[in-house]
């Protein structure tokens, strides 16, 4: 377990002393709902409306941002074959590293998601919904991701193959999360949604890091 | 199995299959095309369009047809290392693909006339576009690799991820209220569907498939000959 939490802080230390990757994600997320105002129209109940779907979208491409080097300066200075020769088994130390990845981009997110909301006229009762979804379903997506960012090491064009591959598979957790807040939006209770949302990610707890690791072992033949 | 990962048994077998299967592929298409085309009355609610579920059909069940076979090789691959199960995946991969945009282009062409849209976002509808997705990803990753080997594994694991959609897309009609109307041919007991129309579904499914095993087979043993040229090139290279 020691060791489980020595890899995260690494990937913690590496990440805030490199600086860049927590900040750019949240730029991004920030411009990406802010251009919706000026492409839709400021139209406050159209922008209300849309809400939920454009900032989970936003937050699912500001996920993506940084998942391509997840591993790869881990592959390319070679630490990532000592982190396998450890003693800790390689699908911890995919955990670790989705950890680190979700704790770098998914947490600012959720915490810039409640000013976007305002941004985009979202009324106030959806905000502790939208809060309580980026909580239970971005964690699945820095998950899911691992997948995809072993996968693609030391392909050609790895970062644009990543979306390729992941975004298919983001799908559901973009439609619970935006069907939850909508749900509470319309005095529906956001219930079925949040459980079929901790659902995924119960699921993806244990399979992705299983998948990634077997990729990474492939990546290291 | 193991008796068929080596290649020139392979392939000698393939040579025996590939005359049937084309042959096949030929009798059957145009028996089934006539059939689905002339034989077959028009629906009374649907009309002339209901030919149209003939290709449709079929190429929906292909779609997942292929996605299985490639998801079993992809894990046959993975634990036994099996050379010609890697090369199946990759084999098949735009063959489903192909089955897959034609089924969801000739979905749109029924659903204008019929639902009076040529996209709605249902769930059954979604989840087939989500497959035509995945077959795109998994070959472009196949593909994305210096070497081919890598660039096969990594798409083996892909596809067994990817595997999570095959139920997804079956019981999408079942778990959810769509406007795509649930399976009416695979009931069990009797088929909810005149035999006048379930026979030329049945031999547009046969020709699909026989057609799907005859293109394999001519991609296998096109794949097959190009590792061997590239080995014979590269063992030349470092002479």
């Amino acid at each position: 377990m020691r060791r489980f939490f020595d890899v995260v802080g690494r990937d913690l230390r590496l990440a805030l002393r490199q600086g860049g990757d927590a900040t750019v994600a949240v730029m991004f997320f920030v411009v990406t709902v802010v251009l919706f105002p000026f492409g839709i129209g400021p139209e406050p109940n159209i922008l209300a409306r849309i809400a939920p779907g454009v900032i989970w979208v936003a937050a699912l491409l500001a996920c993506l941002l940084s998942l391509e080097r997840l591993f790869l300066t881990d592959y390319e200075d070679g630490s990532l074959e000592l982190l396998a020769l450890s003693s800790l088994p390689l699908e911890a130390v995919v955990l670790a590293k989705a950890l680190a990845h979700w704790l770098v981009t998914g947490l600012p997110l959720i915490a810039a998601a409640p000013l976007l909301a305002v941004l985009l006229n979202m009324p106030a009762g959806g905000f502790g919904v939208l809060v309580l979804t980026l909580l239970v379903g971005t964690p699945s997506l820095s998950l899911i991701g691992a997948i995809g960012a072993a996968l693609t090491l030391g392909a050609r064009r790895g970062g644009v193959l990543i979306s390729l591959l992941i975004l298919p598979l983001y799908i559901p957790v973009l439609i619970f999360g935006a069907g939850a807040i909508d749900a509470a939006l319309t005095g529906l209770t956001p219930r079925p949604h949040l459980l079929i949302l901790g659902g995924l990610l119960a699921a993806t707890l244990p399979l992705a890091p299983w998948a990634s690791a077997a990729a990474l072992r492939q990546a290291m033949e | 199995m193991h008796r068929f990962a080596n290649p020139t048994r392979f392939l000698r077998i393939a040579a025996a299959i590939l005359p049937w299967s084309a042959a096949a592929t030929v009798v059957l298409l145009a028996a089934g095309l006539y059939l689905s085309l002339f034989g077959s009355p028009p629906d009374y609610q649907q009309g002339e369009t209901v030919r149209i579920m003939y290709i449709h059909v079929p190429a929906a069940w292909m779609a997942l047809f292929v996605y299985t076979n490639m998801a079993v090789a992809a894990a046959v691959g993975l634990v036994w290392k099996h050379p010609l199960a890697d090369l199946f995946a990759k084999a098949a991969a735009p063959i489903g693909a192909g089955f897959t945009a034609l089924c969801l282009v000739t979905g749109s062409l029924w659903g204008a006339p019929m639902w009076g849209t040529w996209w709605v976002w249902d769930a059954r509808l979604t989840s087939v576009l989500i497959l035509f997705f995945l077959y795109l990803g998994y070959m472009t990753l196949v593909n994305a690799f210096d070497d081919p080997n890598r660039g096969t594994s990594a798409g083996n694991i892909l596809l067994l991820v990817g595997a999570v959609n095959v139920p997804v897309i079956k019981f999408s009609v079942d778990w959810w209220n769509t406007l795509h109307q649930p399976a009416s041919v695979s009931r069990m007991g009797t088929p909810a569907i005149d035999s006048s129309m379930l026979v030329p579904l049945l031999v547009m499914a046969v020709a699909f498939t026989s057609y799907f095993v005859t293109v394999v087979l001519l991609r296998l043993r096109a794949e097959i000959l190009a590792r061997k040229i590239q080995t014979i090139r590269l063992a030349s290279a470092h002479d």
